[in-house]
């Protein structure tokens, strides 16, 4: 496997790949209309291609079922000429995720009416992984990958696995997640990755003019973050979830082999298979750690 | 030695002058008991071994009597024995009970000791060499904010680093070659004499596994020690006279002085073993073929001598590489054993049960693992290059920074962390909503302008405004310290406080979550120390001059941050477990 570290990559060429949060049930109780938001995002990656000729944009919608591949900017489909009102890169990337979205609704399993589900962030990370594993992998010098994580839906504790599993393969290969959340608290999930990978966390507070947050602070190339001093993160969420429950807890209890993390005591490891010995009054308040 | 009691006829001497007093010596494991063969002489004695501090005895051959000297803390008790092998006997069992004594005393201390006063001096000296450490010793446990055994329960590993530290240097042996053990003969009697210590003696058996060997085989059964010792030298003598046919001729006369005559076969199966540990690309035969020592006029004999004797007398001829290379192993070897070598049986069959062990040690398995490893051909390996991507271990102070803002906030648990949405749309309206902005796109394009100019300036604003902050720069590299540019007074002050509040929230931390009384009142005095702390903190930063005030302040900042947490979780806590317990006396009641 080749290894990030020792990667020559193409001088001053980024890859992005953009994860797009198209969870419905957020967006109809968000008071910032989607439509403005795919406007100003829009907007932000035909500046990124702009940026550069050889610049990559990828973009993954993040549905709350499935999560697909929308658009691609080296497919040769995308290279065609402006059809009538707008260029090929944003009626390619509309009519996809109309299509996504119609796929994404037969999917949809019956729900506790009242509650908005989140969105499947694990499942485009990984799509995000691979697919800057394959470019990797395609050419002698890649372009400089990074994901942007466009998210709003609030953090499913059922993913953390998943996502942490995400965050630390991306970490291992040097690809830094950025992540502008526009939900209404602060992301852990993202906090955390983008702390773990090195990456820009931003919550935009003005998110009319989301454009201008998006080509400040996340247009710039790994290179030239360098020399920029972009926003600072307040602070990192760094609670984890328990594995039984998908809790987000402040204390838990810690498998001392393979490090699962629960809220209650159990008799054994639901992970690795560990029996713990018969738990003292001591003991376990010992063996109850502090993560956050 | 098995019935544990030995009964001689001695003379006791008081002093080495005394010309002795006969009577009966009796030895147990215990004590020895001394009773004059004439009832009326004072000169009667029963001590126990523990008086007794170490014992001496004259060697035979050194021209004295046979006498056996125990050291007691006065002085010593002298016993002339009739014979060197009734000394030999008693002499063993006195080894052994002051083996036993010494070990049953050694033991007994430790076990004292652990507890108080070794644990006591360690602590003292740790105190002793380090400075910081006192301070923070008298600042902490003299105040009584932490008792004693809290203060090293958190310094355990420097008590631990100390007891390795003590680990002596081990005596390796002596870098002479005993195979030099020259007969020494006073030129007048036809007869030769050899000097054999203990210390020999020891060498000898690692030196000559044969030896070894034939010492454990025949010594108590087949001969006694002396006469072993005679023939050893025996044969000794006689390849030291470079006679190699005498040599042959002896042996065939005497078989048990062929054992060490010939040529060590124990030491042959090691050096093959030794061979096949070679890397095994490597042609030992081939080798051999390039290497002219062992032609005749290049061989380095002994003696020098470069008469080519007959292959059957061979056998009984050493050379001195041999030697060399022998001693040169064992000396790398270093002492297996680290004891009184009083007793040549104990020593000997010690040395056996350690070889052994370290001989099944290297096993087989071994071999292979090595010939896999040499055997591949380099050049004709794929590369290996498992790069492993290196551990990104974050720094704990970023780690702090980045997690400490939230940390405060979440401490108060009467925030909510985070509030759910409520959607009250059906899964059709809400992607018809989403597919119906879509397609709103699509009809009309984008805006055109984006935003208008005064988002874009706020945004701007916002973006800009903290960036000249320099909460997070100051002060981390290390090169421009701020502490430097502080007077030394509060500098010292800070760091002092810097130390011991580490000290205090270390202990303050660990003593959570609450169960039992002590910690709570551990809590409660660790809380008060902490705001003690806290409020001296606040008087630095008052007191600084102003030019200063702003470095001082972001200096005591994330301390008093750190302190604020932990007296935040304090109330949090109290609150909390009063809310519990209120409820569950409810409950009963």
């Amino acid at each position: 496997m080749p290894s990030a570290p020792s990667k020559i990559y193409a001088d001053d060429v980024s890859l992005l790949v953009v994860t797009l949060d198209t969870n419905p049930f957020f967006w109809a109780t968000f008071p910032f209309p989607f439509a403005e938001f795919l406007s100003q995002v829009l907007a932000f990656l035909n500046s990124i291609l702009l940026l550069g000729q050889l610049n990559q944009v990828i973009v993954i919608a993040t549905g709350c079922n499935s999560c697909a591949y929308v658009y691609d900017s080296s497919s040769e489909r995308n290279h065609g000429a402006t059809t009538g009102t707008m260029p090929a890169l944003y009626s390619n990337l509309l009519h996809n995720i109309n299509e996504f979205l119609a796929r994404d609704r037969q999917l949809d399993a019956i729900r506790k009416p009242g509650t908005v589900p989140s969105s499947l962030l694990s499942g485009s990370l990984s799509m995000a992984l691979c697919y800057i594993q394959r470019a990797f992998r395609l050419e002698p010098m890649p372009p400089q990958p990074r994901i942007l994580c466009l998210q709003g839906a609030a953090d499913g504790p059922e993913q953390y696995v998943a996502i942490m599993n995400a965050i630390f393969s991306a970490q291992r290969s040097m690809v830094p997640i950025d992540s502008c959340y526009i939900g209404s608290n602060n992301s852990a999930f993202l906090q955390q990755a983008s702390y773990i990978t090195s990456g820009i966390y931003y919550k935009p507070p003005q998110l009319d003019g989301l454009y201008q947050y998006l080509s400040t602070v996340f247009a710039t190339d790994l290179h030239s973050r360098t020399f920029l001093r972009l926003p600072k993160s307040v602070g990192v969420d760094f609670r984890a979830s328990c594995f039984c429950h998908k809790r987000t807890i402040d204390m838990g209890f810690v498998c001392s082999v393979c490090l699962s993390i629960f809220c209650e005591h159990h008799d054994k490891c639901s992970t690795c298979g560990s029996v713990f010995g018969q738990a003292q009054p001591d003991a376990s308040a010992a063996n109850r750690k502090r993560k956050a | 030695m098995s019935s544990g009691q030995v009964v001689k006829r001695v003379k006791y001497k008081a002093t080495v002058k005394d010309p002795g007093t006969p009577g009966v010596l009796r030895l147990t494991q215990e004590k020895f008991v001394f009773k004059p063969n004439d009832p009326t002489s004072n000169n009667k004695l029963d001590v126990e071994f523990r008086f007794i501090k170490s014992h001496k005895h004259t060697k035979e051959g050194s021209g004295k009597p046979p006498w056996l000297n125990l050291t007691h803390a006065q002085g010593s008790y002298i016993f002339e024995l009739e014979s060197f092998a009734d000394l030999h006997v008693c002499r063993e069992l006195v080894g052994i009970a002051l083996s036993k004594h010494v070990q049953g005393e050694a033991t007994k201390v430790i076990s004292e000791e652990q507890l108080s006063s070794a644990e006591m001096t360690l602590r003292i000296k740790l105190l002793q060499e380090d400075s910081k450490l006192q301070t923070l010793h008298k600042e902490l446990v003299a105040s009584g904010k932490l008792t004693e055994s809290e203060f090293w329960a958190t310094k355990k590993k420097l008590l631990d680093q100390d007891e390795s530290r003590k680990l002596k240097q081990r005596i390796g042996f002596k870098n002479s070659l005993i195979f030099d053990t020259k007969p020494m003969s006073d030129g007048r009697i036809n007869q030769v004499k050899f000097q054999l210590t203990p210390e020999i003696k020891y060498q000898i058996f690692a030196l000559k596994p044969a030896v070894h060997q034939a010492f454990l085989n025949f010594v108590p059964s087949k001969m006694n020690e002396v006469d072993f010792w005679n023939k050893y030298f025996k044969a000794e003598y006689l390849h030291s006279t470079k006679n190699a046919v005498a040599a042959a001729a002896e042996a065939a006369e005497d078989e048990d002085l062929a054992v060490f005559l010939k040529d060590d076969e124990i030491l042959e199966i090691e050096a093959r073993k030794k061979v096949r540990r070679v890397d095994p690309t490597l042609d030992m035969e081939a080798d051999q073929g390039d290497d002219y020592t062992h032609l005749p006029d290049h061989g380095i004999f002994r003696d020098g001598s470069k008469e080519i004797s007959e292959a059957q007398n061979s056998l009984y001829k050493r050379t001195l590489l041999q030697d060399l290379n022998r001693q040169g192993a064992v000396v790398l070897e270093g002492k297996t054993l680290d004891m009184e070598m009083e007793h040549p049986r104990t020593v000997a069959e010690i040395l056996a049960r350690r070889k052994q062990k370290s001989d099944e040690v290297v096993g087989d398995e071994e071999r292979q693992n090595r010939i896999s490893k040499m055997t591949p051909i380099e050049d004709l390996q794929a590369q290996d290059d498992h790069h492993y991507a290196p551990l990104c271990i974050k720094d704990p102070r970023d780690y702090f920074d980045f997690q400490q803002a939230n940390a405060v906030k979440t401490l108060d648990d009467s925030q909510p962390g985070m509030e759910q949405m409520t959607c009250s749309l059906g899964s059709e309206e809400a992607y018809g909503s989403l597919m119906s902005a879509i397609s709103k796109i699509q009809a009309t394009g984008l805006r055109d302008p984006l935003f208008s100019p005064d988002v874009a300036l706020k945004v701007l604003h916002g973006l800009t405004k903290n960036i000249s902050s320099t909460k997070y720069h100051l002060g981390k590299t290390s090169q421009e310290s701020v502490l430097d540019i502080l007077p030394n007074t509060t500098k010292e002050k800070l760091l002092d406080h810097w130390v011991c509040s580490q000290e205090l929230l270390r202990h303050f931390w660990s003593s959570y979550p609450v169960t039992t009384q002590n910690l709570v009142n551990k809590t409660r005095r660790l809380k008060d120390s902490i705001s003690q702390i806290y409020s001296k903190l606040e008087e630095i930063k008052v007191s600084a001059s102003s030019d200063l005030r702003h470095q001082v302040s972001l200096v005591v900042h994330p301390m008093q941050q750190a302190l604020d947490a932990a007296l935040l979780h304090y109330d949090a806590d109290i609150k909390k477990r009063n809310a519990r317990g209120s409820k569950k006396s409810n409950g009963y009641v």
